[in-house]
């Protein structure tokens, strides 16, 4: 039923790599989608033809949130999780579907027809609530919705024949300025390349001023300099299609509308710094847009513009496959990222080295976002100059803004750099703004006092994520929401952020309940800047900055919530002691105890 | 070294081998005996603690008299230390936080292999168990806090060591990390 529907989009591997352990984490994929977990006999196959051991195979179906080694249902699906979505009632209407199929949230039913669960962000912060049910998309769901869903899934419907409606994802953009509004000319960035050189191309990439667009902003040039001037055999393009950080979707749009500049932008990175092979890693909960990135590969071989002997140019080969991840937001990070296109688990290497001289596979590599592609080639089309148009100095050119959360226009929004929050705020439809949190749950908490501050580099930088909340909003949810996510997609590599993230959700979790006192605020800055210290990389590194925004912008959140006493416990000690009470019969006074702290 | 101090200890919801590794202080055990004065503790047999400048709690908190221990620690104690691993995470007492506390007293007193008349304890003078087990800075406040299982005798001697000559707490690296 089912099962035949998926096996058409299973993973085109190519046959050179199949039973090869890089090609490990995309077979499990294949397997969990086939079967709805990965079975015993499989992951023993699995070792002997990839070479790699059992342990390892059961290492990675641990490690990325979408593969499981006990049976799913043949619906599988998980709720996005993310604070933007719980304001617009996911929770409720998730809620709605456990009580109408009759299966808790978090477990499988017992038919083993259907599982319920939340999952991290899944970018669709502007057509919430969202779901994926067996990996496709579902947008914008209702209480009609979700009774459709609870019939089409009892009538065991084949998930092909479900109405179409239900998986249309709307990629139009709300704002377009001097990116958008170009016309793409197809090639024209290949063919400068081949014409005029990669110095030249370089150069002209570090007149624009061209920026990484994931958040860290780093010297587009200068990677790809780096890396083609690094002694080797090989040489490889990546491009980091795994937009995981919350309410971030501006890369879902590109993805879906406008792949050939992407592609072009990576055709033409391998070109400069000369490189066969490259790889799009798209996000697990992007898997809706595998076909039609196929197609869009599919049709520029077609045309010579990838493949063998690009624009009749006998010695330019490169070719693109796409990798897809399996829900671990860590996968973001680069070094994690080549790590899980290895085959392996997301954990970060330690840098340096850096993979723009020891990347996939120990190859020089450059790792770029999406948009950053999409950039590079239409700078190269229409000049530097052209990108230099807009922006500030330091931050040429505009920003993809995914915006979500408290105004009447969510959606992509392409601002000029320099652009002021407030600006943003007014041209989305927001009214009676408390807060913006821009970046991500990894970015900053912005201030109505400081909405006069600017998305750039050198101000605000982001990777795109907006997320507005207006006065009626519970800031603190807001916070615990980003700390929770933390600690679900910590890697467990390293202490500092393994225990550090854990300790983070309990200590605020005694705040929001009211038991904490001046002292546990003092306990959480300490070990939030500890984190920011001695975590192995960014994730934990960030982990605390909603906490520490909030505690250093928003005080009054925690303040009048806390006791007046020196010190309380972090739970209610009498309560605790009611299961033991039922369970023994027991109320005399010894079975009681006093509440407060000392 | 000053006058000597008070210093109580207990153990909560611990194997005692936190006190056992005090003990293994050995014979710088005798430079201490001039220095503290023990109150409440497993070795004077003392039942309740009074006015003290220190506290080692061993063990987690799992049950209604661990609370009320600890809190009279609180109380009297000007300094409270949390001493080895289940002190400070639960250890592996926490390990029964898993599952429910009906189903473990139900596995240990009604459904486990060998049992005779089978029913859940319900002796008044029984502390009732708490629903999960807790560190104990989740109780009351704690000033420091000696990792280990147990923490090393010599962890232990450089701890009241220094807080007897009135030096900032310092260790040597590999007498608080375990790597």
């Amino acid at each position: 039923m089912v099962h035949d529907e998926l096996q058409q989009s299973k993973l085109s591997m190519p046959d050179s790599e199949n039973g090869a352990p890089f090609s490990v984490l995309q077979q499990l994929i294949g397997l969990q989608q086939e079967y709805h977990y990965v079975p015993r006999h499989e992951i023993d196959r699995l070792a002997v033809s990839s070479g790699v051991s059992e342990s390892h195979i059961i290492g990675l179906i641990e490690f990325y949130g979408f593969l499981h080694t006990t049976p799913r249902g043949e619906y599988d699906i998980l709720f996005s999780d993310n604070i933007t979505e719980q304001m617009q009632g996911s929770h409720l209407l998730a809620d709605l579907l456990s009580k109408g199929l009759g299966v808790a949230i978090g477990t499988t039913r017992e038919d083993r027809r259907v599982s319920l669960d939340y999952t991290s962000c899944i970018g669709m912060g502007d057509q919430g609530p969202a779901a994926l049910i067996n990996g496709q998309t579902i947008t914008r769901l209702t209480t009609n919705r979700i009774g459709q869903i609870i019939q089409l899934i009892e009538a065991s419907t084949p998930l092909s024949q479900w109405p179409k409606t239900l998986f249309e994802v709307e990629s139009r953009a709300e704002r377009r300025d001097i990116v958008l509004n170009s016309e793409y000319q197809p090639a024209a960035a290949i063919e400068a390349c081949l014409k005029k050189g990669p110095a030249a191309i370089f150069s002209q990439l570090e007149q624009a001023g061209l920026r990484g667009c994931g958040g860290a902003g780093f010297s587009t040039a200068a990677k790809w300099r780096f890396c083609a001037s690094a002694a080797a055999e090989e040489r490889f393009v990546v491009c980091n299609a795994d937009e995981g950080e919350p309410g971030t979707f501006k890369d879902r749009f590109l993805l879906q509308s406008h792949a050939e500049r992407l592609i072009e932008g990576m055709t033409l990175c391998a070109a400069a710094i000369g490189a066969r092979t490259g790889f799009i890693y798209l996000r697990g909960e992007y898997r809706y847009l595998l076909d039609s990135l196929q197609r869009v590969l599919d049709q520029r071989r077609k045309e010579r513009l990838l493949g063998n002997a690009i624009l009749a140019h006998d010695d330019f080969n490169f070719d693109i496959t796409i990798h897809l991840g399996a829900g671990a937001y860590i996968c973001g990070e680069e070094s994690a990222l080549i790590e899980s296109l290895e085959g392996k688990r997301g954990i970060p290497r330690p840098r340096p080295p850096f993979p723009v001289t020891e990347g996939y596979s120990g190859f020089p590599t450059v790792v770029n976002n999406v948009e950053t592609f999409c950039n590079a080639a239409l700078i190269i089309q229409q000049g530097p100059e052209w990108y230099r148009q807009v922006g500030t100095t330091a931050s040429p050119g505009t920003k993809l803004l995914s915006i979500s959360g408290d105004c009447d226009r969510p959606g992509i929004y392409e601002f000029p750099f320099g652009t002021a929050i407030a600006e943003i705020l007014s041209q989305c439809g927001a009214h009676q703004t408390m807060a913006v949190q821009v970046g991500g749950a990894a970015g900053r908490l912005i201030p109505e006092t400081e909405f006069n501050r600017t998305i750039a580099f050198e101000d605000i930088s982001t990777g795109g994520s907006f997320m507005i909340f207006n006065q009626n909003r519970e800031l603190l949810r807001v916070i615990e929401n980003f700390t929770q996510f933390f600690r679900h997609e910590s890697c467990g590599f390293c202490t500092p952020c393994r225990v550090g993230s854990s300790l983070l959700v309990k200590q605020l979790n005694k705040v929001m309940v009211g038991h904490a006192t001046t002292k546990d605020l003092e306990e959480m800055s300490i070990l939030g800047s500890l984190m920011q210290k001695t975590s192995h990389c960014g994730l934990g590194q960030t982990a605390a900055n909603p906490i520490l925004d909030g505690l250093g912008k928003f005080p009054k959140l925690f303040q009048s919530r806390l006791r007046a006493t020196s010190f309380e416990p972090a739970f209610d000690l009498d309560a605790s002691l009611e299961e033991a009470r039922l369970l023994t019969g027991r109320d005399d006074p010894e079975a009681h105890l006093e509440g407060g702290g000392v | 070294m000053s006058s000597p101090i008070k210093v109580a200890t207990a153990s909560l919801a611990g194997c005692f081998g936190c006190h056992m590794s005090i003990l293994d202080i050995d014979e710088r055990l005798i430079d201490l005996v001039g220095h503290i004065q023990f109150d409440r503790s497993p070795l004077t047999d003392i039942k309740k603690v009074g006015p003290c400048d220190l506290g080692l709690i061993e063990g987690g908190v799992c049950n209604a008299e661990n609370v009320e221990v600890l809190k009279a620690f609180r109380r009297q104690c000007k300094i409270l230390v949390a001493v080895g691993a289940c002190a400070i995470n639960g250890g592996v007492p926490a390990m029964r936080n898993q599952y429910s506390l009906a189903d473990c007293l139900e596995e240990a007193y009604l459904h486990g292999a060998g049992i005779d008349n089978p029913q859940i304890p319900n002796d008044p003078e029984l502390p009732l168990l708490l629903n999960q087990v807790h560190p104990i800075h989740e109780v009351v406040w704690i000033d420091y806090f000696l990792p280990g299982c147990p923490p090393s005798a010599d962890t232990i001697f450089t701890f009241l060591d220094e807080l007897l000559s009135g030096r900032p707490i310092q260790f040597a690296y590999q007498q608080i990390h375990y790597d």
